[in-house]
């Protein structure tokens, strides 16, 4: 890669961020990851959905380099995971799951050390120390000993850290979990801002379906495959319905009458008639203007991307988590299948 | 297959708000072995900044070796005071409290590697864009020196023992200590990598650092033992660090020849006496060595 002298900014960025073609990640007989293949483009946010053992964590493990794909490959920032692991280093930032923090360091030590390891120029580790920890709200309480921060801001801190080096691809693996509705707020507003200043790309896992909808977009993996990719708003639409919600004085009436003008077919669930169609927004301007009963109130709810993880995979992700017993009997009838 | 997002640069074409200052950015550059050599100076840096936050592991660690001069040399004096022709028996084991006390900081030290594998941090520095032998070696000199700040504070206990100050003697023990420090964090480093758990780590110093510590002489003299302990102790490494550390503070004392031939009979084999110089040469080839063994197992873990 080339740069101008004058020009201390990042390399710049030719391509996908991250490309990868049929990535495969065996351990023994187990097939974490089964060939999985897809692009991120610069800049995007990109959200890596799927319950606790799809292979998720394998996958990032991959493209940050500390796990050797099977078969298949991928690059991260234009490098190669495995030939050019080094130049991969250098160009992403992680935020783990688990807390990787130096307890007995205070904050900014933890960030100088980070920066020392990546050989960031001496001149400009403090002011970029500064930027960092502003952003996360940390900057104030620089010099105390991390050992007494909470959960919360040791996020933060990791988040900034992982910062210090100005990757080009943020890796998030559940950067929210186990945080505060609060905190968990204040954290994807620290992803969405950094996103438009940085002009970073960010990766990231998560299972809170509430939190992947500020992704651009999802790639729904499941038992070591990725079975939808696209936008939220796509995934949701493929889903099909929107649920309307709607009061009436009449109940019984306006049942026969969906039935009779628009062909619908509606229930009554505590205490208002429910039904199902496309487009919800677009079909509620219609129904008010040719409706013969007097509607009370109307809401429309849209499908969650609960309902979309249900559709693709028959379960939804709680319950593809609590029942390992699923995953552990299609795991044997695989082997068995392969005898 | 991807959908291209509004170009990300739309937003940074505008004028940044007032309020926010312009993005810092740092490029990381390509290794060198000045990056390299940074950052083997951050890893021993932590481990000199951690040492000095924990206070009670800078008391802890000396609670044993001073247990060991004090309270097991006067009490035995009484004993042995036929056997030492009069000299202290406090004096005598001085020596190798003064190598054991280095032996006890330095597995500490490497003990943290354990630490930072429980509590996550070692990722941190696996994937940072260096050498894992760049955080090995940072590991190991920031033991050393850790424990060579130990010795210091057991060398300032010489008054105590009737063992004078002179300058000579203080800086080659120190050399000889910082030496041992470096190969016994090696040691340990080199076992702590395949370790996940402290209370593992904890047995396996029991299991291993006692017997080396009690095996190596520096609490008898290494002459006239029953066949197996003399096999035993002529394997020890410990041995030939205690060994040298004794002849040098002996040196400095004004001992008769009797004393000296009992209490200082150097290191056999068989008949041939090991000299200083090649003690210390094994005690630095086993430290490199056994540091080459933990780059090659910390370089394989994924």
């Amino acid at each position: 890669m080339s740069l101008t002298a004058d020009s201390p900014a990042q390399e710049p960025i030719t391509g996908p961020a991250i490309a990868v073609t049929d990535l495969v990640k065996t351990y023994g007989e187990v097939r974490a990851v089964r060939g999985v293949s897809f692009e991120v483009a610069a800049g995007e946010v990109f959200g890596f959905l799927g319950p606790n053992g799809a292979g998720k964590s394998t996958t990032i493990n991959m493209l940050c380099t500390l796990a050797k794909p099977t078969s298949g490959r991928a690059s991260v920032a234009g490098h190669d995971v495995v030939r050019e692991r080094d130049d991969v280093r250098r160009n992403i930032g992680l935020v783990f799951q688990d807390p990787t923090l130096d307890g007995y360091l205070t904050a900014a030590q933890n960030l100088r050390l980070h920066a020392e390891l990546y050989g960031v120029q001496s001149d400009l580790v403090r002011p970029r120390m500064e930027q960092v920890m502003e952003m996360v709200g940390l900057w104030e309480r620089r010099d105390g000993v991390v050992g007494t921060f909470s959960g919360g801001m040791r996020r933060r801190l990791e988040i900034a850290r992982g910062l210090m080096h100005s990757p080009r691809v943020l890796f998030l693996d559940e950067p929210t979990i186990g945080l505060d509705p609060q905190t968990r707020r204040s954290i994807w507003s620290y992803i969405r801002e950094l996103q438009e200043r940085e002009e970073i790309t960010i990766f990231m896992t998560t299972h809170y379906m509430d939190e992947a909808e500020w992704c651009d977009r999802i790639a729904i993996m499941d038992h070591g495959e990725i079975v939808a990719l696209d936008p939220p708003e796509t995934l949701k639409a493929a889903v099909g319905t929107d649920r309307i919600t709607i009061h009436t004085d009449d109940d019984d009436t306006a049942i026969a009458a969906l039935a009779e003008q628009f062909g619908i077919e509606a229930h009554v669930s505590e205490g208002a008639i429910v039904f199902g169609i496309p487009s919800g927004e677009q079909f509620v301007p219609r129904l008010f203007a040719e409706f013969r009963v007097p509607i009370r109130s109307v809401a429309i709810s849209r499908p969650t991307l609960d309902d979309v993880f249900m559709s693709y995979t028959g379960t939804t992700i709680r319950d593809a988590e609590e029942d390992p017993a699923r995953h552990r009997s299609r795991v044997m009838m695989q082997m068995m299948n392969r005898r | 297959m991807s959908t291209v997002r509004p170009s990300p640069t739309s937003t940074s074409d505008g004028p940044p708000p007032a309020s926010r200052a312009p993005v810092v950015r740092v490029r990381v550059p390509q290794r060198t072995l000045g990056s390299e050599l940074r950052a083997i100076k951050i890893v021993w840096r932590r481990e000199i900044i951690r040492y000095f936050a924990d206070r009670l592991r800078i008391l802890t660690t000396l609670v044993q070796p001073l247990l060991f001069l004090f309270v097991l040399g006067s009490g035995l004096q009484q004993l042995s005071s036929a056997g030492t022709h009069g000299v202290d028996l406090k004096t005598f084991i001085y020596p190798g409290i003064l190598a054991i006390s280095v032996l006890f900081t330095a597995m500490f030290s490497a003990a943290s590697i354990v630490w930072d594998r429980e509590f996550g941090f070692l990722r941190e520095m696996m994937v940072a864009p260096v050498r894992r032998s760049s955080i090995v070696i940072g590991k190991c000199i920031g033991g050393a020196t850790v424990a060579g700040v130990q010795g210091v504070i057991v060398l300032c206990l010489a008054g105590l023992v009737h063992v004078p100050y002179d300058p000579l003697m203080i800086l080659e023990i120190l050399g000889l200590q910082l030496l041992l420090a470096f190969s016994v964090t090696a040691f340990g480093v080199m076992l702590a990598v395949r370790i996940n758990q402290m209370q593992s780590f904890m047995g396996i110093m029991q299991m291993v650092v006692t017997p080396m510590f009690f095996i190596s002489g520096a609490l008898f003299p290494a002459s006239g033992l029953p066949a197996w302990l003399t096999v035993l102790n002529r394997i020890d490494p410990l041995t030939y660090a205690v060994d040298p550390m004794r002849r040098i503070v002996f040196d400095h004392l004004n001992l008769n020849p009797l004393a000296r031939a009992a209490l200082d009979p150097g290191v056999h084999w068989w008949s041939f006496r090991v000299p200083t110089l090649l003690e210390t040469a094994v005690v630095l080839v086993l430290g490199l060595g056994m540091l080459g063994v933990a780059i090659w197992e910390f370089s394989a873990t994924e």
